[in-house]
């Protein structure tokens, strides 16, 4: 087995009396897609800005990229991608101003920048838009440049969080083509999703209920286990139980 | 009888961006009408029109028979409203919010209760609790009940599932149902494909335009090319090779197989298995299916420039 990329054991975080993450234990292996999906508030949240060393948590072990939750997030954040829908790029800047200011952040060299943030902007074939404010342009593309953004820096490690909410089922399926060339060149991906086709595009997925990982297998072996046609059955009979999150 | 909502070509730009063009629908009374597309294709502003927030640059639309622009005071009384960012008072109770928006409208929570009692009673625990504090389903379950306090003939919806998990899209759904069985119209926006299958008819929207209208089995009748679904161990490398096929239109994943459309009239599954296997593909199996709603979406949009180009 290829050595893990993430690594948790019992993983804990209450928040008062609510215990949001609950023991959690699993590992990511290197190259892996991973899918980690949950109901709403079933804790998926917590778990990742755990793992992205935001948020301290209350026991338990966890290690990222080979460095560990509590000693050593600066080191982790140093060496992972985050995307998001919520949080990727600034619309107020253009593609290459925000290639320049997350490179920089990430701590490239202004000539290493300069080489990598061009050859990004052809490979995306940007360089006609490189100039026009990120707000004019699809939302397509804007997903495609945060994610490569999210990549500039060279991480073995990529946490997406809901990356394909709200595209058309085209540009949805572009940006798995690019998820695929990323794991063809070794990065390991960590990806949160509501489309459960999307399950199925994933090596192994984990699905949280109130805390807890409460399945955590390749889709086939899910789908043979919950004898069910789809990731949504398999999921729906997961989730449908689940005690809290509403509320 | 006369339709519930109707658009004529309208059209509504801002700036340079072309929101809507011509757009034109009809909504049968105690219809469930979903607005299916993606991010920026034009739903919310269609939706705002319809609201009468937005005044569109051309072209009409009436609401239960009333001009969306002359007749805004009355429209707005009869219709209910749910906007896709959650737009309630965060810093108000679940209670104190439903009893605003029911004295807003001269309306008593008690006397329309029987219409929102089965959503409500899953909040009533959390009656007095504030709105800010609600879980994502909680807050849009509350939305819901707040839209619908003063009893509207017609419910405008938009993206009510966006963000939301599987569980609670399903839920969310099957109450739609019991609302349109009371004979209330609704026109409900969504991204997921999935949910087009649940309206009676629905409006595919792609920057600004409506590419097609129909029932959910009506609509799939436009995807005409052979359709296959391709299974094959390493998806990755299956999904490339078989873009390259020389007769291939397109090729995606889709959930466990990959849907490709061949780019001829007619074409047979067992000449691509055959190519597939002497490509390396040995395990590859190939099956002709009938095409699903987000095949046909997928087709239209792809078309559509083409046909639109001189438009």
């Amino acid at each position: 087995m290829a050595e893990a990329v993430i690594q948790t054991e019992k993983l804990t975080r209450k928040f008062g009396s609510f215990t949001a993450v609950d023991e959690i234990s699993f590992s990511v292996a290197s190259g892996e897609i991973f899918g980690f999906l949950g109901a709403n508030g079933a804790g998926k949240t917590t778990a990742m800005k755990m793992l992205t060393g935001l948020l301290a948590p209350t026991s338990g072990e966890a290690t990222v990229a080979g460095f560990d939750v509590y000693r050593e997030t600066e080191s982790i954040r140093r060496n992972i991608g985050y995307m998001s829908q919520r949080f990727s790029l600034y619309d107020d800047l253009t593609p290459r101003e925000n290639i320049r200011f997350f490179g920089g952040i990430y701590g490239l060299g202004s000539s290493e920048l300069r080489e990598k943030g061009e050859r990004l902007l052809d490979s995306l074939d940007l360089q006609e838009s490189a100039d026009t404010r990120l707000a004019a342009l699809p939302l397509g593309w804007k997903q495609k440049l945060a994610f490569s953004v999210a990549l500039l820096h060279e991480p073995k490690l990529i946490f997406l969080d809901e990356p394909t909410g709200g595209v058309d089922p085209v540009t949805r399926r572009r940006f798995w083509d690019m998820i695929y060339d990323a794991t063809d060149r070794g990065v390991t991906v960590f990806v949160t999703t509501h489309y459960m086709d999307e399950a199925e595009y994933c090596d192994r997925v984990s699905i949280m209920v109130d805390g807890r990982i409460a399945a955590l297998d390749t889709p086939a072996m899910l789908k043979k286990q919950f004898a069910a046609e789809t990731m949504n059955e398999v999921f729906i009979q997961l989730a449908r139980p689940a005690k809290r999150g509403e509320g | 009888m006369s339709p519930a909502i109707q658009t004529e070509r309208l059209c509504k730009q801002f700036g340079t961006v072309e929101a809507l063009r011509e757009a034109s629908l009809s909504v049968a009374e105690a219809e469930l009408f979903g607005l299916i597309g993606a991010d920026g294709a034009g739903k919310t502003t269609l939706l705002r029109i319809l609201a009468t927030l937005l005044v569109p640059d051309s072209g009409k639309a009436t609401m239960l028979g009333l001009d969306t622009v002359a007749g805004y005071r009355e429209i707005r009384t009869r219709i209910g409203y749910m906007p896709g960012r959650f737009s309630l008072y965060q810093d108000l109770s679940v209670e104190e919010n439903l009893n605003f928006f029911a004295t807003v409208f001269g309306a008593t929570v008690e006397e329309n209760y029987n219409l929102i009692r089965d959503i409500y009673a899953q909040l009533e625990p959390f009656r007095k609790r504030r709105a800010g504090q609600l879980s994502g389903g909680m807050k849009q379950k509350l939305a819901l009940c707040c839209a619908l306090v003063h009893r509207p003939e017609l419910l405008l919806l938009d993206e009510p599932t966006t963000g939301v998990d599987a569980v609670s899209r399903q839920e969310f759904w099957q109450m739609l149902q019991r609302l349109k069985a009371q004979g209330i119209t609704i026109l409900v926006s969504t991204p997921y494909m999935d949910e087009a299958v649940l309206c009676d008819r629905v409006a595919f929207m792609q920057e600004g335009r409506i590419l097609a209208i129909d029932t959910p089995q009506g609509i799939t009748k436009l995807f005409t090319r052979p359709l296959f679904a391709v299974r094959g161990s390493d998806r990755h490398k299956l999904i490339a090779e078989l873009r390259s096929y020389e007769h291939a239109r397109s090729a995606y994943a889709f959930g466990n197989s990959v849907h490709y459309t061949d780019a001829r009239e007619t074409a047979d599954p067992s000449e691509l298995a055959s190519w597939l296997r002497s490509r390396g593909f040995d395990d590859a199996t190939v099956e002709r299916i009938a095409p699903g709603i987000e095949d046909t979406f997928m087709a239209l949009m792809e078309e559509k420039p083409k046909e639109l180009a001189d438009g």
